[in-house]
């Protein structure tokens, strides 16, 4: 039972994490209609300047080594980074494919994707870096008292795992509560009313972008930390994919659900299945779940019903 | 000048519907085909066929194909490598477990197997499209990447899934050296080429392109969506699936599972885009682009960076190689989705033109 309790519990925690990168997926397809592939590059892009950031402003400014301060400042750097790379996609590659179908645009952002990859690592480097969050690394045992021998937890995972559900919570605030993130909504749910009421289309993409990159710095930040910072973060992308397939392309609380759907799945399947088939099936169960979902309910479990039109 | 349509006239529906409709276009190719039969193997030497013509080759096979299933049918599939990698399994065991296959049955096995396999992932394309389906083609991706690697039988028990093939031979010659390959290559490129180029004229690809269009308004029209989609993933599974097996057997020799990773699936896609969508000539251009780009870039980099006093590493001009990619990719959905074929068609009308700058019809 225990060690039931344990599995779940990590697959939540990595759910969590899936559903950080799986949200960048959702803000960006909801406001633009673009998916965008680019997503998993914006993390490694994003972990790749925070890292190398870090490790370089104490060497230019002075500042403490490792301290809180130089990891700050190389935050809001990267941020500011992530930024003006949201700014240049939409100047150079969506303002030209406006109305262009779902496939074309999903094209574009793999060439994007490709760019962002070798430019930052032709900017950053292309070596293992690390991050450290100063997280304590140690596993912790919980409810003792309940179950005999406890449950271990990993803290780390459970720290990151706050950090992802904070960043969410904010998200939906300022979706839900600010003037931009009505206009954002709006957006979302149908470009050319929100036009014709003075929604400024193209400032609206560029501050999804941003807030697209906002979420790939914390992800790439917190699976940094986790893997270090090297190429195969891109990939961290693909593993959620079937997370917004799951839950819906266009459901916020669809990515989350999905996030902790796979996250749980994939260490279940891992542990009880696994073993029968050779183990690693990891990788693909979280695919043929969102491909059994997509069968049933191509929408996914949260996403608005498709309406064909001729 | 030389080169126009006056004076062409057909006299029969045969003449009028053939794939080269102007005398000098088909003896052009003619002309080209015996060059690449006869001449190349005798001129070109080991590391021209090697390293660049038999890649050209099977890679432009596996475009060919993918361009039927993205570019004619609009169904985007982000699992070719998958396709090309189940084709060169398939060969392998056929190869490996019945004694005294001939290499052709091999092949054709490879290809048949990628045929089912692409059927099987081509299902949910009746439920879903675009954006989703491209995951379920990522599906077939993963699936095989794992299949290979840990389900033993596949690659016969050997570790890591890494296989060879060695002493083969078709029609009684033994294509050991790489002038026999390159023809064996060939001969099927040009056969699998054509019969694409036949296909996608016909009332198949008719119907391809109407689902592509609108798959709602062709249903309407009468194109049954089932039969066309699925007919679309049969035929562009065996086409790249015969490619794999031909990639592995002829080109690599021994193999692992990550010769036919996402990369390679991404790879295949960058050709059809760059190439042109819905162009058979587009596959073969694309993956002369990018078989042709990174060796030219390996070569001119360090050169420029010798001039410029910053040596360039390896890792540097890979980094180079998918910036350069990234971006190409973009300008041509951009400027020119339909790729390279277009470009090559628009100046064979103005060739036909010539000298004159607009032409009455034509």
């Amino acid at each position: 039972m225990g060690f039931f309790i344990e599995t779940v519990l990590g697959g939540l925690m990595a759910g969590m994490l899936y559903a950080l990168v799986g949200l960048g997926f959702v803000l960006i397809f909801k406001a633009s209609g673009v998916f965008n592939f680019a997503q998993g590059a914006m993390v490694l892009f994003a972990a790749l300047a925070l890292a190398r950031l870090a490790q370089w402003l104490p060497q230019w400014t002075g500042m403490p080594a490792n301290g809180p301060a130089a990891f700050a400042v190389a935050f809001a750097l990267a941020g500011v980074l992530m930024f003006a790379l949201a700014w240049l996609i939409e100047r150079l590659v969506l303002r030209h494919l406006v109305n262009q179908d779902g496939g074309t645009l999903l094209m574009a952002t793999l060439g994007v994707a490709y760019f962002i990859e070798g430019f930052g690592q032709s900017l950053f480097g292309s070596d293992i870096y690390k991050i450290d969050l100063g997280m304590p690394k140690d596993p912790a045992f919980v409810l003792v008292s309940v179950i005999p021998g406890g449950v271990l937890v990993n803290r780390e995972d459970f720290y990151a795992a706050l950090i992802a559900a904070a960043l969410v919570a904010a998200l939906s605030l300022f979706f839900a509560r600010t003037a931009t993130g009505r206009a954002l909504r709006a957006v979302a749910d149908d470009h050319l009313a929100a036009q014709s009421i003075g929604i400024p289309l193209r400032r609206i993409w560029v501050i999804v972008w941003c807030v697209a990159g906002v979420v790939a710095l914390v992800a790439g930040m917190i699976w940094g930390s986790k893997l270090g910072v090297q190429f195969s973060l891109a990939t961290v992308a693909l593993r959620a994919l079937p997370v917004v397939i799951l839950g819906g392309l266009t459901s916020v609380p669809g990515a989350i659900a999905g996030g902790l759907l796979v996250g749980v799945g994939e260490k279940l399947s891992e542990v009880y299945v696994g073993p029968y088939l050779g183990g690693g099936i990891e990788i693909w169960f979280a695919y043929a779940l969102a491909l059994a979902c997509l069968l049933m309910r191509p929408q996914g479990l949260f996403g608005e019903k498709i309406i064909d039109r001729v | 000048m030389f080169y126009r349509d006056n004076g062409e006239l057909k006299t029969s529906y045969g003449a009028d519907a053939q794939i080269f409709a102007l005398a000098q276009e088909r003896w052009a190719f003619i002309a080209f085909m015996v060059a690449a039969f006869a001449v190349v193997p005798l001129v070109a030497d080991a590391y021209w066929l090697r390293a660049v013509l038999i890649p050209f080759l099977v890679l432009s096979l596996a475009a060919v194909g993918l361009n039927i299933l993205v570019g004619y049918c609009g169904q985007i599939s982000l699992g070719a490598g998958a396709f090309m990698g189940i084709g060169a399994y398939a060969a392998y065991n056929l190869h490996v477990r019945i004694p005294g296959m001939p290499l052709v049955l091999s092949l054709a096995g490879g290809g048949l197997a990628a045929t089912l396999a692409g059927m099987v992932f081509g299902i949910p394309s009746l439920r879903v499209r675009g954006l989703y389906l491209a995951v379920a083609t990522l599906a077939a991706q993963f699936f095989s990447d794992w299949a290979f690697l840990r389900l033993g039988w596949l690659s016969n028990d050997s570790s890591s899934g890494s296989v060879t093939v060695s002493g083969l031979e078709a029609f009684g010659v033994r294509l050991d050296t790489p002038q026999a390959i390159y023809v064996f290559c060939l001969a099927v490129v040009t056969v699998l080429g054509l019969a694409a180029k036949n296909l996608v004229r016909g009332a198949a690809g008719r119907q391809w392109m109407a689902i592509r269009d609108m798959d709602v308004a062709a249903s309407v029209i009468g194109v049954n969506p089932v039969m066309a989609k699925l007919s679309a993933f049969a035929v562009s599974s065996f086409l790249i699936g015969s490619a794999g097996a031909l990639w592995g057997f002829m080109h690599l020799g021994s193999w692992e599972p990550s010769a036919f990773s996402i990369d390679r699936s991404f790879q295949l896609l960058f050709m059809v885009i760059i190439g042109g969508l819905g162009s058979i000539a587009g596959g073969f251009m694309g993956a002369a682009f990018i078989v042709l780009v990174p060796l030219a870039l390996n070569r001119l980099l360090p050169i420029a960076g010798d001039a410029l006093g910053m040596p360039f590493s390896t890792a540097a001009a890979s980094h180079a190689e998918s910036m350069l990619f990234g971006a190409l990719i973009v300008w041509f959905l951009i400027v020119e989705p339909h790729g390279l074929a277009r470009l090559w068609s628009l100046a064979r009308q103005r060739a036909r033109l010539w000298p004159f700058a607009h032409g009455a019809g034509a």
